[in-house]
């Protein structure tokens, strides 16, 4: 059978890193192809190419046995492939059937006409939502079931599903599950990206693993058990980046949580940080574990649970707050959350502890660039001038930056989310030794990270988030991306009975 | 299946593009000051007028009001924001003083006028620091609002300063070392400025904010204190720049900088500044002034009527914004 869409050979880097190595992959028409791989294999990546988003660097796209060149999104769609995107991409201040037509709206709107039709799409899925509602008013199910009848509006042949149960109760993700089966008998082809393997193997009729931007496997459900593809997922060998780590003494407790909930979802997170120690908080994306330490870090509210930070109970209403008891907080988006991109990198690097290099309120330019001076040779941070703004360097000079900012804020709970992540294997080495060194000054360190083996290179513990929830923690005997990705993605059952 | 098979797309380029003669880099450094020879040489060449003390210490007069509120302006869009109110702010100011100098002395008037003028502005700024209103809906309402204390407050007719407010005349016609005094206090506005925003903790930050607002705040910043306090400064400055045109005019009146939020503003943008924040420096503001002052002078001096004159203006600050975007704009191509 001719594959619906079929991509081969896909080539692409971001800036000279390769997200995607000759990767394949491809759909027929009546079958549910999944995709699974860990955080960053580049499912993401392949699927805007086939959504026409991005263009290959080298490959080749076919669409119903016919090489094209996708020119964006709308050429895509009108070769009939929709993309279910994870953050939905409709106009929430219009209603429901202005929403399924947006894009092919008529000069002339005759509204009942299209009132009827978007009715019929939306039964067809076997809903019934009033084309007239507005799609801010509707549950976040319904929503997707508006961009699903959006999507068959345009005669879409092939439909991409990209984590589409992430947001759904898990009645509403079995009903979803309903309608995705109902567009495989009409022939529709479906690619379906999810963490959920409990789901991939109920609906897929084959499943892709993707890994570090490579095919790793195609294979059928009933030929492969869940352990084995876990095992496909990850199989890579831990490597030698972490250095040494110096054996520290550990200390007294410094922070402890319990029973954290936040407005989000997150619930009943426990855990304790103690000195000289480097924590761990692993689990996908998505999991809970940023908005933990935005919480900790006062960056956002708090629901209920006690934190008590050395012996005495603490509650943050502000970074501000957070700061002046010591904690610090590396967020995961440097660009946007880390520096100031236009602003220079001394003013960075003081920028949490102005007070040593100003006196009532004024900065002494001397003092300012000797303490300046002193972070730069401390952290090895490679720049031309410290007056040349961040954007100048390097992702993982820019890291440097922000850690060198809080060496000299001087806190000693230290949260890094995903410190590593867009830095080269050099700064990453040096990051890791950074981490190291803080733990032997007696700070505790909360290290969160996508990258498994980096967790295991360089904590004493792991705590393993999933769905908003603390699953477990894993000691070093325990380490190995299988056990954690069984922590994190099953549900609360196995969870318990593995315990 | 390995690397790089050859494909239509070829591989991606991975060095950085070769360092060129920024020119964009450069203009927006020097672009005004470029702009400000620029007209002052085709304005000696136009007139003969042009360059004599007393056009150029008119010129100066004139402007004083408008580059003191510009001062404000420039720390307001630093942050990202926008202030519609120091027109109507800086005509409350000038009721008020020709109100209270009649019973209380000058200084003590003076300080309530500015004090005045921090309140709005503290009114605006926390309503836009704290409850996150955009500050072009909220400065719009200060704008309507002060007007109509103005015109409530003189009961739409000038106030005379009269004998009480003789010490004012004297400041807003006097020249000290052949400058006039409102020069003067708009090039002391424009100095203090200068060393707070490049040397003070409060100026950096400021900067910081409109360039990266949650950088800032996850650096253990309260960065809506100094949201609301660019917000006061502004008002206050804008309550000063009132006093002075009563001092020229020897009147308060409600019609005092009607539509002057516009040419501050405009004096702002011709300065460099960014209206996206986190760009523009004081002393690129203080030229924008002078180059508006000086467009409007030469104009004057060649007999362009008032109507042209607002045509042409308009052009002006067209052309000198794309000179500032040029890099971004022949990026584009």
């Amino acid at each position: 059978m001719t594959p619906l869409v079929a991509l081969r050979g896909i080539d692409k880097s971001f800036a000279g890193i390769h997200a995607l190595s000759g990767v394949s992959f491809d759909v027929r028409p009546g079958e549910v192809h999944a995709m699974v791989g860990e955080n960053g294999a580049g499912k993401s990546t392949l699927m805007r190419v086939m959504g026409g988003e991005l263009r290959p660097d080298a490959g080749s796209v076919e669409v119903g046995g016919e090489a094209v060149r996708l020119t964006g999104p709308t050429d895509a769609i009108r070769r009939g492939i929709s993309i279910i995107h994870q953050e939905m991409a409709l106009a929430p201040d219009l209603s429901v059937a202005e929403n399924i037509f947006l894009g092919e709206l008529p000069a002339r709107i005759g509204w009942g006409r299209l009132n009827t039709q978007a009715k019929e799409l939306i039964a067809r899925l076997g809903f019934d939502i009033s084309p007239r509602a507005t799609v801010s008013d509707l549950s976040v199910a319904h929503q997707q079931v508006v961009e699903i009848a959006k999507a068959l509006s345009r005669r879409a042949r092939v439909i991409v599903f990209d984590e589409p149960t992430a947001v759904l109760s898990m009645g509403d993700a079995k009903r979803l599950l309903e309608i995705i089966r109902g567009l495989r008998r009409e022939g529709v082809g479906i690619v379906y990206i999810s963490h959920r393997l409990d789901e991939i193997y109920a609906i897929a009729d084959r499943i892709s693993v993707l890994k570090d931007g490579r095919n790793v496997d195609t294979v059928t459900p009933d030929a492969v058990p869940v352990d084995q593809l876990i095992r496909m997922m990850v199989g890579r060998p831990l490597s030698q980046l972490f250095g040494e780590k110096p054996h520290t003494t550990v200390g007294e407790e410094l922070l402890r949580v319990e029973n954290l909930a936040l407005p989000n979802g997150v619930a009943g997170v426990s855990f304790s940080l103690r000195r000289g120690e480097v924590v761990g908080l692993g689990g996908l994306v998505g999991s809970g574990r940023t908005e933990v330490a935005r919480a900790i870090f006062g960056a956002d509210p708090i629901s209920s649970g006690t934190i008590t930070l050395r012996g005495e109970n603490y509650r943050p209403r502000s970074p501000k707050q957070a700061v002046r008891h010591g904690i610090a907080l590396v967020p995961e988006d440097r660009k946007g959350q880390g520096v100031v991109l236009d602003l220079a990198i001394r003013k960075n690097a003081t920028m949490a502890n102005t007070g040593p290099v100003t006196r009532l309120g004024f900065f002494s330019g001397g003092k300012e660039r000797s303490v300046v001076r002193g972070l730069i040779d401390d952290l090895r941070i490679k720049l031309g001038d410290m007056g040349d703004p961040v954007s100048s360097l390097s992702g993982g000079n820019q890291q440097k930056v922000v850690l060198a900012k809080w060496f000299h804020a001087g806190g000693d709970v230290v949260i890094l989310d995903e410190p590593t992540r867009g830095v080269d294997v050099g700064a990453k080495t040096e990051i890791y030794s950074l981490i190291h060194r803080m733990a032997a000054e007696g700070k505790a360190v909360l290290v969160i990270s996508s990258e498994h083996a980096e967790l295991f290179g360089l904590c004493d513990r792991v705590l393993v988030m999933g769905e908003g929830r603390l699953r477990g923690e894993l000691l070093p005997p325990d380490y190995s991306e299988e056990n954690l990705l069984m922590l994190s993605m099953t549900s609360g059952a196995e969870e318990r009975a593995r315990a | 299946m390995t690397d790089n098979a050859a494909g239509y797309g070829q591989s991606v380029t991975r060095e950085a593009a070769p360092r060129r003669f920024q020119f964009g880099k450069l203009f927006r450094q020097f672009g005004t000051f470029a702009i400000f020879l620029i007209l002052l040489g085709l304005a000696s060449l136009q007139s003969d007028a042009f360059l004599t003390e007393r056009n150029i210490m008119n010129i100066l007069r004139q402007h004083a009001g408008t580059g003191i509120m510009a001062v404000g302006m420039l720390y307001v869009i630093l942050t990202r924001g926008i202030d519609l109110s120091v027109g109507s702010i800086s005509a409350l100011g000038a009721v008020v003083t020709a109100v209270l100098v009649q019973d209380y002395p000058l200084p003590v008037a003076l300080l309530m006028v500015v004090g005045i003028g921090a309140a709005c502005g503290a009114v605006s700024g926390f309503l836009v620091a704290f409850l996150r209103l955009p500050a072009f809906v909220v400065t719009l309402a200060m704008m309507t609002a002060a007007r109509g204390m103005a015109l409530i407050l003189s009961n739409g007719q000038p106030i005379m300063l009269g004998e009480p407010g003789a010490a004012l005349s004297v400041f807003g016609t006097a020249f000290p070392l052949g400058v006039p005094a409102p020069a003067l206090l708009m090039f002391g506005v424009f100095a203090l400025a200068f060393i707070v925003l490049n040397f003070s903790r409060f100026g950096r930050l400021v900067k910081a904010i409109g360039s990266n607002e949650e950088a800032v705040r996850l650096s253990g910043i309260s960065v809506g204190w100094y949201v609301m306090a660019v917000y006061v400064i502004s008002g206050a400055l804008a309550a000063i720049a009132g006093i002075v045109v009563t001092s020229r005019s020897g009147v308060g009146s409600a019609s005092v900088g009607d539509g002057a939020e516009l040419d501050v503003i405009a004096a702002v943008v011709i300065g460099g500044a960014s209206l996206m924040g986190g760009r523009g420096g004081v002393l690129n503001t203080f030229l924008g002034v002078l180059i508006l002052g000086i467009i409007g002078n030469i104009m004057n001096l060649a007999g362009v009527p008032g109507y042209h004159q607002q045509v042409y203006l308009g052009v002006i600050i067209v052309v000198a914004v794309v000179l500032q975007h040029a890099s971004h704009i022949l990026r584009r191509r």
